[in-house]
């Protein structure tokens, strides 16, 4: 069973904030996922390679040359808050 | 003109040979959509008037100077970014995001002339397996509305099966496009990995999301594959097919030997879809096809291998959702930091926060690699396994999916219920292979879908499989929802 600690640890680390009746469920239904997902322990995995894509292609080149592009107020339109062509965002401290 | 008669090849020879114009065609499905959408809950957006002027543009075109698409609609999922047209994914955090770009899939149609008939209802960022995460409406089964259409390209699933679009693009990273075409009678498709661009594809798991048909039939899917694949400069890992693909003619199986996967066919299987897959299975032998049980024991580590892998690369990818330069930002926060927390908080679903927890937790310093090194190397047995099949038979043929449509609200309360649903298609996204969905009969009267999976960039040789075996089963019945329109 995951603790409320490392939930709360978790929940910091990907930027997501709970109720406090929320944890109890979270643990609960994490723990729940882990376990699951424990039984590849079952498997005999030595000496064998991992896979991050199942059709791997490898050095994917372009020549190095400016192509049309967004237009710098095209691409922060859909920003919450813009100012001259910026993002603005909340002070960080 | 009857909506639920029509295939988008019907469409485009009504419109070449000028029987209908592109204008009465429209209308027809957005009839189609105002009489059957309040129930069926299928579209988020419908772009009623643009598809109309786009229509009345092609009429006033010469035949002769139409491409060969042009005219037929389509309607799209809402992962894809649509250029000038909200694109929400389903979830609270894009409402009212408008892309500045269209996704390269939609681009190719957008450039074949096809006119979009609007955006399609999905889980969550395409989490789920019954369209009941998407955070606007749910989607109901159009063959009963009690149930659930699938997901998570429920909404495109639904909207072809009630003919409120002649076909549909949907995404595939764990089943996606072939549960729900397997929950309510169409076909689906998901392509090799690689086979077409995700630029512009809302990314979930990028290692296994893929876009691909759904339609109405078999020569549909192959039509919709040949618009939609192709290498794309912007997504340096697609790879486009090895030709073009033709629209499938087979029809016969003599001499192709389809593996039974038995790791599929255990317990979690009911006895309804079982004997709709049998009679199957006696067809292929009736079309001179050979079918023979094969065991590929790593693939019952399927679904445990994807919840660590698909919630991995999901916290990653959703990690862009920050409040800062698109969607949802809580507003007279305090800090930086503050912002994120709320604004990501109140924009995301439970369903969503849940992978992205599991995600950062498999991800975290210290569990690296006792679970995603674990997953990932039990990907290469699923892999090796998959390879050892094709040495000894063409295709693989399973269930799509264990069970036929269950009710709303049945699974949501146990997400590891949830998760069980996609058994049979997972291993599939996990090996990156091509596999169809294509409805073989009912059970209880719920439509029961089979699959056929090929070995890599075999998308040809699977279709006209698929297309021989689809002519035999000549699955005809319709959804009891066409009683509204006749």
């Amino acid at each position: 069973m995951i603790s409320r600690e490392e939930v709360e640890h978790v929940a910091r680390l990907a930027r997501l904030r709970f109720e406090e009746h929320e944890f109890e469920r979270l643990a609960r239904e994490l723990s729940k996922i882990l376990d699951y997902v424990q039984q590849l322990g079952e498997l005999d995995l030595s000496g064998v390679e991992p896979t991050a894509h199942a059709v791997a292609v490898k050095n994917v080149f372009r020549p190095d040359e400016a192509r049309p592009c967004l237009a710098q107020d095209q691409a922060v339109a859909g920003g919450p808050a813009v100012e001259r062509g910026q993002f603005v965002v909340p002070r960080i401290g | 003109m009857d909506a639920f008669s029509l295939t988008a090849l019907r469409c485009r020879e009504l419109l070449a040979s000028r029987e209908v114009s592109a204008t009465e065609l429209v209308r027809l499905y957005l009839d189609q959509i105002a009489a059957l959408d309040p129930q069926v809950g299928a579209y988020l957006l419908v772009t009623q008037e643009e598809a109309l002027r786009r229509a009345a543009a092609v009429d006033a075109k010469r035949p002769a100077e139409r491409k060969p698409w042009e005219g037929v609609p389509i309607a799209l999922k809402d992962v894809l970014c649509t250029e000038g047209v909200e694109t929400t994914c389903g979830s609270k955090i894009l409402k009212g995001y408008v892309p500045p770009y269209d996704a390269t899939a939609v681009a190719k149609l957008r450039e074949a002339g096809l006119i979009f008939l609007g955006k399609l209802n999905m889980d969550e960022f395409a989490m789920g397996s019954s369209t009941e995460n998407s955070g606007y409406q749910l989607t109901r089964n159009p063959w009963d509305l009690e149930r659930v259409p699938g997901g998570s390209s429920g909404g495109s699933a639904a909207c072809v099966a009630a003919a409120e679009a002649p076909w549909a693009l949907g995404t595939d990273t764990g089943g996606s496009i072939r549960q729900p075409a397997s929950l309510c009678g169409v076909v689906g498709l998901k392509p090799t990995y690689g086979a077409v661009s995700r630029y512009g594809l809302v990314a979930f798991a990028s290692s296994l999301d893929q876009i691909g048909p759904l339609t109405r039939d078999v020569k549909d899917a192959a039509a919709l594959l040949d618009l939609i694949a192709g290498r794309d400069p912007m997504d340096s890992t697609s790879l486009g097919l090895p030709q073009p693909i033709a629209i499938p003619r087979a029809t016969d199986l003599v001499g192709k030997r389809f593996g039974i996967i038995g790791e599929f066919m255990g317990d979690a299987c009911e006895a309804g879809v079982r004997e709709v897959f049998n009679d199957a299975v006696a067809h292929i032998h009736a079309l001179g096809g050979v079918c023979e049980e094969v065991s590929l024991p790593s693939v019952a580590k399927g679904i445990a291998a994807y919840y660590i892998i698909a919630p991995a690369e999901a916290s990653s990818n959703l990690a862009r959702f920050d409040g800062v330069r698109y969607g949802h930002r809580t507003a007279g926060t305090e800090n930086l930091f503050e912002m994120y927390l709320r604004s990501r908080s109140e924009g995301f679903g439970p369903e969503v926060k849940r992978r992205i927890m599991i995600g950062t937790y498999v991800l975290s310093a210290g569990y690296y690699e006792a679970y995603y090194g674990q997953a990932q190397r039990t990907r290469t047995l699923i892999i090796e396994d998959f390879q050892r099949a094709f040495a000894r038979f063409d295709y693989l043929i399973s269930p799509t999916s264990p069970t036929v449509a269950f009710t709303i609200g049945e699974r949501t309360e146990d997400p590891l219920a949830m998760y069980l649903s996609d058994l049979c298609t997972i291993p599939v996204n996990l090996a990156g292979l091509p596999a169809i969905s294509l409805p073989a009969g009912l059970s209880r009267g719920l439509p029961v879908g089979l699959q056929l999976i090929g070995p890599h960039f075999s998308e040809q040789g699977l279709l006209e499989a698929a297309h021989a075996l689809e002519q035999r089963l000549a699955f005809r019945a319709l959804p009891p929802i066409v009683e509204v329109i006749r």
